[in-house]
């Protein structure tokens, strides 16, 4: 993994909301095809973090260059970037107004230009992906929890991203739809695609993550390999963490 | 925390109402309500005005709808009346909601340019009342522009409507939430596509009925233009009256043709809401 280039790369991040310091000198590197996982507590500035990767906020210092562009406010690149970037979110976020296939195609219809029919074969193929091909022409209402993730996995994946972001991807899923998410992003990890993850699933990061990030309080506290950061975490946080949220 | 016995909850259904209520709340008891009340409005009036010796003339009305000669079917000058009311409206509602947009955009932008102008509009229009608005726009800017009276009073209407208009845009956009801004960001959508694609289509369903409400109250408010002599419906009224002094009839016929216009609109759109209404 080494040897790979790398994809992200934070240098001194700070970040402010008001006078709360959400980031603080936060430097991180990730590699193409490198699975990050992110987990801390809430409040720990991992959302702030990986929503600075895609430009929904804007870090206030330090050096951010994502897929070799350097992401300053105002830049003009920074719609090119998220194209490239691809994110899901707590909340799904699906178009309510339009039908799944129609939610898969805004994207590369609008923003990338493609040919509708050429559109319409990418979304299906991609819905094939997450298993749920049969629900193209419902309206996201119309899906469970687990079913609107999966095509909100799609969605992104329709841009054919480089890097995929997760934000909390099954937080918000009943417990019994939470494996069937897990599933199609585990099924993405195979395919060796860039993914930063930000979850309290340690199961998935045990089985797919290559690096996992421990945050609190802003800062990037611990990180390394998961079997080392479970098995032998270095701080007291870390560990204190670890136990609370595995001791079921 | 005090452990909950659920032998002690109670489960049994809420009281109905008593009979007497029930009765009130039935809808054929309502309509009679209504009708008897409207009976004694109407024959209240119709008592009064025959005290003041009132001549009633109602036979005369419906010539001023239509008329059948040997010529043939003719419309009288009330639906022509109708139809100018119609048409002042339906252009000004239209540029209402132009004005309304750039307005509400505006308000919304970064642009500290843009809010100050947006704010300055609204307070402005909102605290002029219409008639002086009208005046302004007709004995003032009309003769340094050369506009006619019905432009005068089409940009009257679209103007003090355009703001109230753009409020009901505010409230329709900034009811959409934050993270279908977002996602549609992280798409690579730029602020016009997100606005066009994400955005609009989904507050136009939250913004239908207060929209159907501005366009209703642009249609009576329309009727101020009979100052200036615009020949819509008030006016087309208040010319009968001066040649037949039939005053009590005609008001009354104008009003009925009003109501029906917009009752009309205001069903035709709630069928609307229902045929485009998607679960969310």
């Amino acid at each position: 993994m080494n040897d790979r280039k790398p994809v992200i790369v934070a240098r001194n991040i700070d970040k402010f909301f008001g006078d709360f310091q959400a980031l603080r000198d936060v430097s991180i590197e990730v590699r193409a095809g490198e699975r990050m996982v992110i987990c801390g507590p809430s409040g720990s500035g991992k959302s702030t973090l990986l929503r600075c990767f895609n430009a929904l906020e804007t870090h206030d210092a330090g050096q951010l260059i994502v897929d070799g562009i350097e992401l300053r406010p105002e830049s003009p690149d920074i719609r090119k970037l998220r194209q490239n970037v691809g994110m899901v979110f707590q909340q799904f976020n699906l178009f309510p107004h339009l039908t799944v296939l129609e939610n898969l195609m805004i994207g590369p219809v609008k923003v990338r230009g493609m040919r509708r029919s050429e559109a319409e074969a990418t979304a299906r193929k991609y819905l094939e992906r997450v298993h749920i091909p049969e629900q193209a022409e419902k309206f996201p209402a119309q899906l469970s929890g687990g079913q609107q993730q999966r095509v909100a996995i799609a969605r992104s994946l329709c841009m054919e991203p480089r890097i995929m972001l997760f934000d909390e991807p099954t937080s918000a899923l009943d417990p019994e739809m939470i494996s069937e998410v897990l599933e199609a992003m585990v099924e993405l990890a195979q395919t060796g695609m860039t993914m930063v993850v930000v979850t309290h699933e340690m199961g998935f990061a045990r089985k797919v993550a290559d690096s996992m990030v421990f945050m609190d309080g802003g800062e990037i506290v611990e990180s390394g390999p998961p079997q080392e950061v479970f098995s032998n975490p270095r701080t007291e946080r870390c560990r204190e963490f670890l136990s609370q949220i595995l001791a079921f | 925390m005090a452990a909950v016995d659920p032998a002690t909850l109670d489960f049994r259904p809420a009281r109905p109402l008593p009979a007497h209520q029930r009765l009130l709340n039935s809808t054929p008891v309502a309509i009679l309500l209504y009708v008897l009340v409207m009976y004694l409005i109407i024959r209240g009036s119709y008592i009064g005005a025959e005290r003041m010796g009132y001549n009633w003339q109602w036979y005369q009305i419906p010539r001023y709808f239509y008329t059948l000669t040997d010529d043939g079917f003719r419309w009288g000058e009330i639906p022509r009346g109708l139809m100018v009311t119609i048409y002042l409206s339906g252009l000004s509602f239209l540029l209402s909601v132009g004005i309304g947009l750039v307005v509400a955009l505006l308000r919304l932008s970064d642009l500290i340019v843009g809010r100050g102008v947006s704010i300055v509009f609204l307070e402005l229009i909102r605290n002029i009342p219409l008639l002086v608005l009208l005046y302004l726009f007709y004995y003032v800017l009309g003769p340094i522009f050369g506009w006619s009276r019905f432009t005068a009073s089409v940009l009257t209407l679209a103007v003090f409507h355009g703001a109230l208009v753009s409020e009901i845009l505010r409230a329709g956009i900034n009811a959409v939430p934050v993270g279908q801004w977002e996602a549609a960001k992280s798409i690579g959508m730029s602020g016009y596509q997100t606005y066009r694609y994400i955005v609009l289509p989904q507050s136009i369903r939250i913004m239908l009925p207060p929209m159907t409400g501005e366009f209703v109250h642009l249609i009576k408010s329309s009727a101020i233009v009979s100052v200036i002599a615009v020949a819509e419906l008030t006016t087309i009224g208040r010319n009968i009256i001066s040649h037949t002094f039939m005053s009590f009839e005609v008001w009354f016929t104008v009003a009925a043709v009003y109501m029906v216009l917009t009752l009309t609109l205001s069903i035709g759109v709630t069928y609307l809401e229902r045929k485009y209404a998607v679960d969310r």
